[in-house]
């Protein structure tokens, strides 16, 4: 089953931006928020050279790694080809206004 | 509501192409059938050469495989060659009675070689070379026979001659014309040529007239039934057991003139097309490729095609915009090993000049033709790394009156740094390194080229990272790319190029529209500009966020998340995440105070590296992302603030001791470094902007690379702009002398406003004076004092209220980026 855990209200993630949330003893997740108020996890790692992708530019249902550019799917994780290689997605949900995180 | 019917009739590059560009646009606007004659998908015929040269398999040229069809729901008929068209019930018959209806017809015919009419054409054994069917009976025979004549030392010809004789066989190349590839090349490029083919082991004939294709004999004496020899004029007789007609191509129009539509007469034969590549005769039905006639010509190379595949592709999707005004096409030849290029008219003339480069021993040959100051043709062997240049030159219609003296040593003279000044692509081995940053060799650029299929140099870099990140080796990699696809690889001038694959409008378009429409947001950008992607990407938004803030400053409202992390952070991002921080010192000038106030943020943040940068500033390097507004508090506590390290904005002023203290210095340097620099503070530009200010011409602050160097002489200041220490080191140009430290802040404050307000992002000042040329800068800053004036008062108006982005980014909600969320386990 899946734990949720309340992580800020929306509007705490700029538009187009996004949030890093840190986890004792686990690895950073970068919470993205896009233009039409979309909400995406994912490990802020990025699959290339491990860039943190919460510091990406986000753009449509994508975000660029700040450090060699990669395209990366904000839905699955899967780098845009052809650059290949997927990061780790998390469950995450707005209700009420808050952003919930599914661990 | 019911789709429209297109058929296109010709399986090959250019039609297919169309078909690929229409379902960009329009992807379910059509029913699309297709036929082709040929019982394949659609396969890159340009690579057919490297095929018969035994370097490449039919399967790796396959551009479209029958799965594409599929995929994209079209109806392919391969094997089936159209024989009617029916204007009046809008039909297609194929030769096995199938038929199709259409709505809007497209016609790719191509080209069948032209084969002369000389006695014994017709025996087995003789062969044009245009298709699969072609290539695979050349490798047969091959493995057959030992003689092969090629008929034509043209492009097509010599790639065959090569194949042939890299499979084994004994080719001798004969041709009508004094030297060899007349058409593309000039006499003395031409022997070169010809010397190292022969080299090679390939034998030449020239200026020989063939009279007859001679049966070979039996052993019993009777005429075989397959070509033996070939005969000349002049009574030669060589033996050839195959025999290779490369005498040019002509157009297949045949189809098209018997449905009565309008091919010509007289010299230019071919399907006759307007500018939207509609046939002259019947709106509804499209023609392109080598089956065309547009404005008097018939185009057999690649490149133009797949222009007029763009051209058509957006007609047939209803958009109704462009159109094909013609092509200026250059030639590469496919031969590896042999570096060829040449591009439009190097015949000289009334009214031409020529420069002209020959080093007979080296192995280079450089010619380039001028008009009017402009170049008009060029012939390249040996040395072809600067070939798309002259193209791109060439294309433009740029004058080149001021870059002359240096015009034949190319456009990367100096100081290129990476791939160690390599410039011969063919003849480099597959194990060199291209690419330096990202460690590509040439081997593996090819390799992508072929199997990938790539045609541009934007997915060669999207493909193998070459060039894709300092781009030094860009020349390089497109030469490769030329070598590899030959007349299928177009220059693309930067002026036209678009900002990124979100928009097909060019930087110019983009910054024009901001200004003429008084556009402030990026969303109304994105919107009068026709946008194809919602909000951009991490190409275009940047730039366009720079347009609006630099065209309407105080109006338009700056957008941190169209902002690279680095200027949203206000610190540099490194490899690990961490940041870099460095505080402004002004002029490169420091007290003990702010040393002692450093020293004191590294020990408190556990700083792990602290270094002195080449802009006589600190950095301290490996600062957590949390802890950048805290170490910023304790900087502004001693009065520091941003040395904007990180953003394509003012970065440092650099200056010497001066007369403040030297004992050769003219000019206090540092004081008037530091004017500058608070002048300047909080300036973002196209790109990064540095500045140097030494005190006498020994010029210790080194303001020949910068973008702004200034130079303190006895009776004043001598300016110099457009210089770069970076990946291609440019030193600065003259601009002018002034007398007064207040001219120095105007002159230089104008030049670098019109930088801001003319130059396109990520475009240095170097690139930009590149374009735009150094007489139009001077004309505007330095001839024109009221212009000047006023370039120099909208600077400051725009810097204004500049603060300093330390102390606004940790107060208030906009700390929050830098916190991170803490959630339990």
């Amino acid at each position: 089953m899946t734990d949720w855990k309340r992580i800020c209200p929306l509007d705490d993630i700029p538009r187009l931006g996004s949030r890093v949330v840190r986890r004792p003893g686990a690895e950073d997740i970068a919470i993205f928020r896009n233009a039409d108020d979309e909400v995406f996890a994912l490990h802020d790692k990025c699959p290339h050279k491990g860039g943190p992708l919460s510091q990406g530019i986000v753009h449509g249902r994508k975000v660029t790694c700040p450090l060699h550019g990669w395209n990366i799917g904000l839905e699955d994780g899967h780098a845009v080809a052809p650059d290949e290689g997927r990061c780790g997605r998390f469950e995450v949900k707005v209700e009420g206004g808050e952003v919930w995180l599914g661990v | 509501m019911k789709k429209m019917k297109l058929v296109l009739v010709g399986n090959g590059m250019a039609g297919v192409r169309t078909i690929e560009e229409l379902l960009k646009l329009a992807p379910d606007l059509y029913d699309i059938t297709v036929f082709g004659a040929e019982p394949h998908g659609n396969y890159n015929r340009i690579l057919l050469s490297p095929v018969l040269a035994g370097e490449m398999t039919l399967p790796e040229i396959m551009l479209n495989d029958l799965d594409w069809y599929r995929d994209n729901g079209i109806t392919l008929h391969a094997g089936r060659k159209v024989v009617k068209i029916d204007r009046v019930r809008r039909k297609v018959l194929a030769g096995d009675g199938s038929e199709a209806d259409y709505d809007r017809l497209l016609l790719a015919t191509g080209s069948t070689p032209f084969i002369p009419p000389i006695p014994g054409n017709e025996l087995p054994g003789v062969l044009g070379y245009r298709d699969i069917a072609d290539t695979e009976a050349m490798i047969e025979a091959a493995g057959k026979y030992r003689h092969a004549v090629v008929i034509g030392a043209g492009l097509l010809g010599l790639e065959a001659a090569n194949g042939l004789m890299l499979r084994g066989m004994d080719v001798t190349v004969v041709h009508l014309g004094e030297w060899i590839m007349e058409r593309q090349l000039d006499k003395a490029a031409a022997d070169m040529l010809q010397a190292s083919l022969e080299a090679k082991g390939m034998k030449f004939l020239l200026a020989r007239q063939t009279e007859a294709l001679l049966p070979a004999r039996n052993a019993q004496g009777d005429m075989a039934e397959r070509v033996g020899a070939v005969r000349f004029k002049d009574g030669m007789e060589i033996p050839a057991d195959l025999v290779v007609v490369a005498a040019g191509i002509r157009p297949n129009y045949a189809l098209a003139e018997s449905a009565g539509l309008y091919c010509g007469g007289g010299r230019v034969r071919g399907i006759h097309v307007s500018d939207t590549l509609q046939t002259v005769t019947d709106p509804r039905i499209y023609a392109v490729g080598e089956c065309v006639a547009h404005r008097g010509v018939a185009y057999g190379l690649v490149a133009p095609l797949f222009e007029q595949g763009k051209v058509c592709a957006n007609h047939l999707a209803n958009f109704g915009i462009g159109r094909y005004e013609g092509s200026v096409t250059s030639t590469k030849l496919k031969v590896t090993g042999i570096d060829v290029f040449s591009a439009g008219d190097f015949g000289g003339g009334p009214g031409t000049e020529e420069i002209v480069l020959h080093d007979k021993q080296g192995g280079v040959y450089k010619r380039v033709v001028l008009k009017d100051d402009r170049i008009v043709g060029s012939v390249l062997y040996g040395d072809t790394a600067d070939g798309s240049w002259y193209f791109q030159l060439m294309k433009d219609r740029q004058s080149v009156a001021e870059i002359r003296d240096h015009l034949m040593f190319g456009q990367n003279r100096l100081g290129d740094a990476g791939h160690k000044g390599e410039n011969r692509a063919a003849s480099m081995p597959d194990t060199a390194e291209v690419c330096g940053c990202n460690g590509v060799c040439k081997g593996t650029i090819v390799k992508a080229i072929k199997e990938q299929g790539l045609f541009t140099l934007d997915e060669v870099k999207k493909h193998t990272k070459a060039a894709s990140s300092c781009g030094s080796c860009t020349g390089l990699v497109e030469q490769i790319l030329a070598s590899t696809v030959g007349g299928a690889y177009q220059a693309v001038s930067a002026n036209d190029k678009p900002v990124c694959a979100c928009t097909e409008h060019s930087h110019k378009v983009v910054r024009e529209a901001i200004f003429k429409h008084h556009l402030t947001s990026k969303e109304a950008v994105f919107d009068t500009l026709n946008w194809k992607t919602p909000n951009g990407c991490d190409k275009c938004r940047p730039a366009v966020n720079y347009y609006l803030i630099s065209s309407w400053p105080h109006e338009a409202k700056d957008d941190p998340q169209s902002r690279f992390i680095n200027e949203r952070a206000h610190a540099n991002i490194q490899k690990d995440g961490t940041y870099s921080v460095v505080p402004r010192m002004w002029g490169g000038l420091t007290t003990p105070s702010e040393l002692r106030a450093i020293a004191d943020a590294a020990e408190k943040y556990q700083v792990p590296t602290v270094k002195v940068t080449g802009g006589q500033r600190i950095d301290l390097l490996g600062v957590k992302k949390e802890d950048l507004p805290a170490i910023w508090a304790d900087l502004n506590a001693a009065g520091m603030v941003s040395g904007h390290a990180y953003g394509k904005s003012i970065r440092t002023v650099k200056t010497c001791v001066g007369a403040e203290h030297c004992r050769f210095g003219t000019q206090l340097a540092m004081d008037m470094g530091v004017k500058l620099e608070k002048m300047l503070f909080d300036m973002y530009a196209p790109h990064k902007v540095k500045l140097a200010v030494s005190g006498c011409p020994r010029n210790c602050a080194e303001a020949g690379i910068k973008d702004v160097g200034v130079i303190g002489v006895d009776s004043g200041y001598e300016l110099y702009v457009g210089g770069n220490g970076g990946i291609k080191t440019e030193v600065a140009q003259f601009l002018c002398k002034v007398g007064s430290d207040e001219e120095v802040m105007e002159y230089a404050g104008a030049f670098l406003q019109l930088y801001r307000e003319e130059g396109w992002y990520l475009e240095r000042t170097v690139h930009w004076l590149n374009r735009v040329g150094l007489d139009y800068v001077k004309s505007q800053v330095v001839e024109d004092g009221d212009n000047r004036r006023r370039l120099h008062a909208r600077l400051l108006d725009a810097l204004k209220d500049a603060r300093d982005p330390w102390q606004t980014s940790r107060e208030g909600a906009a700390v929050k980026q830098f916190i991170p969320i803490q959630v339990e386990a």
